[in-house]
């Protein structure tokens, strides 16, 4: 199978380059992953982050054939050739298909992703109905792979200023947590003109989730959250 | 290369689930604590955890931790030490509540208390009937627990040392751990992280069998950093199959499937567990279902064009109970078995899932190893936690979602013994002169090894070997063969070459480095698993097909140095509880 990779070593290339690979491939072979570790094999300088190979812990997101994806879950017999595979667009690349994620991480951290409930907690489990415990459902699975964030034109453009949807997910997550009592401080904290409102519904982030979330929608409740306070 | 010297309070090897519990106790105390990762800490393999964590909280009918413990004795067959499964099961509804009030999402009752499924080898009232203790958050427990556990240390504003990678325990020449050496992924410096506490929570080694439901970070660092300074590892030989592993795929299917009503079928459509189990049925202890997995397999009652796996059937649970409960499994059935589980059942086939053995500890998670005649000497400075450690909970065989309550109930009491230490030990002790040797000889031999073996082709043959000798069956012959064929691969990977030099993200040099560690681990299952001449838990020997309480109710201690082995007493008295004696296991 033939596969164009992008290539970069900061000690060795002055610049980013595209390298061929043509590879026999073993039927065992099923998933993107399992070929790029097979041409790690054969060539061991190829540099990729890897781990759980089976879609839940994020490390594997790429640019594959000008999607975002996990490598891991994407079948290869559903590529077609020659397979480009890139890092995640508008990061900065410390090596091949690594991407340096700080500021990815740090828009995350913004938005205060853990519970706030100063309240005592309660000597058993502090009590959530069905149907309020439903409110996270689709929220909580995030898996943190920067998948949509990096195919976000306006995370793109502002990656400082733009929380992004994968930080904004987030936030709502804890906003529509029955648990959660920080609703008011939350709101503050992203009423600014970037930071929530430079999301302009593209949607590209609902494209490429790889585990079928929808960080748009969650944006839209929480503008929902903010006019509705205001009136 | 100049190494550089770091000082903490306190250094926490890996970011999982044990880890992040421990640093929470630490930072939450106000100490300086770096805690090391290979991966961004929600990368750690706690997030492929699915089906729960075992705390008898009693929401779902009468239960009691009395009765979590005699299950958890009975499933480890006896090998467990009490003391430590009494606290283990004592603590771990506390641990679960702590959990939830850290903002786990947690699957929820009517009335708004947690949801508990059941699980293998959980029971009411010592063994009458199937119980619902398990906690879950749908079929992503590990998920969702790994997250909260990160987002709590965010708010603790823990100090995490991302894409770092531990190399070497440093010890002091009387024994006390001063921290360790590691390499900076990123830049491929390497630093001497000078601490006076030291915890390992490095995970499992599931990676030294060529099918494993364990992520490609498995690789027991901890294990052959601590084997390397010449602490031993306990009763290696005992590795849990996993009864349901995608067949071909290796990846795992919870025990929550068959907790929510789901069985296995042989070719002939029949439920053979009532056979081998006629009580709990699909939901005996995993050694057993594996075994008779296994057993339906060799007879020739598997399924498929090659008879080489059996099937999980859980269409009859219907598309609501599915979406609700085990919506993750349906995505990963569709993806790597091509069947959608509401409408057809799942091949499935017993992988190596967890590593019950590991680096010994006491239920305060302190490191013990013999000395002077002790053979539980506390290794001043040094804690281990989670799967990389053996307090011993799990015994010869673990039950289901008592992985995760041992990270938090150990985590958390390492965590808090750790700070009791500090604040008794004040003051670095002065580094040895040497204290950055090994590491740099290990390093200036990888760097230099010209005419070298290939890392992928040793790792492959330690993995094929692994699984043919020591599997779900052991045979005399291929235990025997098999210890001179790792001991030959062993040799190879002390000459790996890497043909990758730079100093940027370097993954080649890191899979070395890795494999130095999974060849320890590979030793030590080897050896212990030849000389134990018995059959307990994970451990069934073909030529010694009976539990020998007489001989074997021990522990086993693996050496590196020389591959030698003692043994040690199982601990049979808990701590207030009367002790549960040893007697016939069945389901």
């Amino acid at each position: 199978m033939h596969f164009r990779i992008y290539r970069y070593d900061p000690e060795k290339d002055a610049q980013p380059r595209m390298q061929d690979y043509r590879v026999d491939l073993d039927p065992s072979d099923r998933m993107l992953l399992d070929a790029l570790v097979r041409i790690k094999s054969l060539d061991d300088s190829l540099t990729l982050r890897r781990s759980c190979r089976e879609g839940v812990c994020g490390s594997d997101a790429m640019n594959i054939n000008g999607k975002n994806g996990l490598a891991c879950i994407t079948r290869l017999s559903d590529l077609k050739e020659p397979v480009e595979i890139r890092p995640l667009p508008g990061l900065p690349v410390i090596r091949d298909l690594v991407v340096d994620m700080s500021q990815f991480f740090k828009q995350y951290h913004s938005v205060r992703p853990y519970l706030i409930n100063d309240e005592p907690p309660p000597e058993k489990e502090r009590l959530q109905t069905p149907q309020e415990r439903e409110e996270l459902d689709g929220l909580y699975e995030c898996i943190l792979c920067a998948c949509c964030s990096t195919a976000c034109p306006s995370f793109w453009w502002n990656p400082d200023k733009f929380v992004g949807p994968a930080g904004l997910l987030q936030a709502y997550r804890f906003l529509a947590d029955s648990r959660d009592l920080a609703t008011n401080a939350r709101l503050d904290n992203l009423e600014d003109p970037y930071r929530l409102f430079r999301c302009h519904s593209i949607m590209n982030c609902v494209d490429v989730c790889p585990k079928g979330l929808n960080p748009t929608k969650a944006i839209g409740n929480i503008k929902d959250l903010m006019v509705r306070r205001t009136v | 290369m100049a190494i550089a010297i770091r000082k903490f309070d306190a250094v926490i090897v890996g970011a999982g689930g044990a880890g992040m519990r421990a640093a929470l106790q630490l930072a939450e105390a106000g100490f300086r604590v770096a805690v090391l990762s290979k991966v961004f800490p929600t990368r750690s393999h706690t997030v492929a955890a699915q089906g729960g964590i075992g705390a008898a909280l009693g929401n779902m009918g009468e239960d009691s931790w009395l009765w979590h413990m005699y299950d958890t004795i009975k499933g480890s067959d006896y090998l467990g030490d009490q003391d430590a499964i009494e606290f283990l099961c004592r603590m771990a509804p506390q641990a679960v509540i702590e959990l939830e009030h850290f903002g786990m999402p947690f699957d929820r009752n009517d009335n708004g208390t947690v949801y508990q499924r059941p699980f293998g080898g959980h029971s009411q009232n010592f063994g009458e009937r199937p119980v619902q203790r398990s906690c879950c958050a749908a079929d992503r427990t590990g998920h969702a627990m790994l997250h909260t556990l990160y987002q709590r240390n965010v708010r603790a504003n823990t100090h995490f040392f991302v894409e770092w990678m531990a190399l070497d325990l440093v010890r002091a020449a009387d024994g006390q751990v001063l921290g360790v050496t590691a390499l900076e992924m990123e830049t491929g410096e390497v630093y001497l992280l000078h601490a006076r506490a030291t915890l390992f929570a490095t995970g499992g080694a599931g990676r030294i069998f060529a099918a494993s439901t364990n992520a490609f970070i498995n690789t027991g660092d901890g294990l052959g950093m601590a084997a390397r300074a010449g602490i031993p590892l306990e009763d290696m030989e005992f590795w849990q199959f996993h009864p349901t592993g995608v067949a071909g795929a290796g990846v795992l299917i919870t025990e929550g499937v068959r907790g929510e009503g789901g069985y296995l079928l042989n070719k002939n459509g029949e439920r053979f567990m009532e056979r081998y189990a006629p009580t709990m049925k699909d939901l005996a202890s995993r050694d057993v279902v594996s075994r008779a997995m296994a057993t339906e397999i060799k007879e020739g009652r598997g399924c498929g064009p090659e008879a080489d796996h059996v099937l999980l059937k859980l269409d009859h649970l219907g598309v609501e109970v599915v979406e609700k409960r085990l919506p993750g499994i349906r995505e990963i059935a569709k993806k790597f078995a091509n069947v959608d589980p509401v409408k057809e059942p799942i091949p499935v086939v017993p992988t190596v899932h967890y590593q019950m053995g590991g680096i010994p500890t006491n239920y305060h998670g302190e490191v013990v190893a013999p000395r002077a005649g002790d053979l539980e000497a506390v290794v001043p400075g040094f804690y281990a936690a989670g799967e990389c450690a053996c307090a011993s909970v799990h015994g010869a065989n673990r039950l289901g979602t008592n992985s995760l309550t041992d990270l938090l109930v150990f985590g958390r009491a390492s965590g808090e013994h750790m700070v009791q230490f500090l604040r008794e030990n004040p003051g670095h002790r002065e580094l040895p002169a040497d204290a950055a040797e090994y590491t740099r000889a290990r390093l200036d031999r990888l760097e230099n090894q010209r005419d070298g073996e290939n890392v992928y082709q040793v790792a492959a043959d330690m993995r094929r070997t692994m699984q043919a000798h020591c599997g779900v069956f052991r045979f005399p012959d291929l235990l025997a063969t098999g210890v001179t064929r790792i001991r030959e691969i062993s040799e190879r990977a002390a000459r790996t070459e890497i043909k990758d030099h730079s100093k940027v993200f370097n993954t080649a040099r890191v899979e070395a480095l890795e494999l130095d560690n999974l060849i320890e681990v590979a030793r030590a299952t080897m050896d212990s698993a030849e000389a134990r001449e018995e059959s307990r838990g994970a451990h069934d020997r073909e030529d010694f097909p009976k539990r020998d309480d007489v001989n074997w109710l021990k522990h086993t201690l693996w050496f590196k140095d020389g591959d030698r082995l003692e043994y040690k007493p199982v601990h049979l008295k808990p701590l207030t509880a009367a002790t549960f004696e040893p007697k016939v296991r069945t389901y």
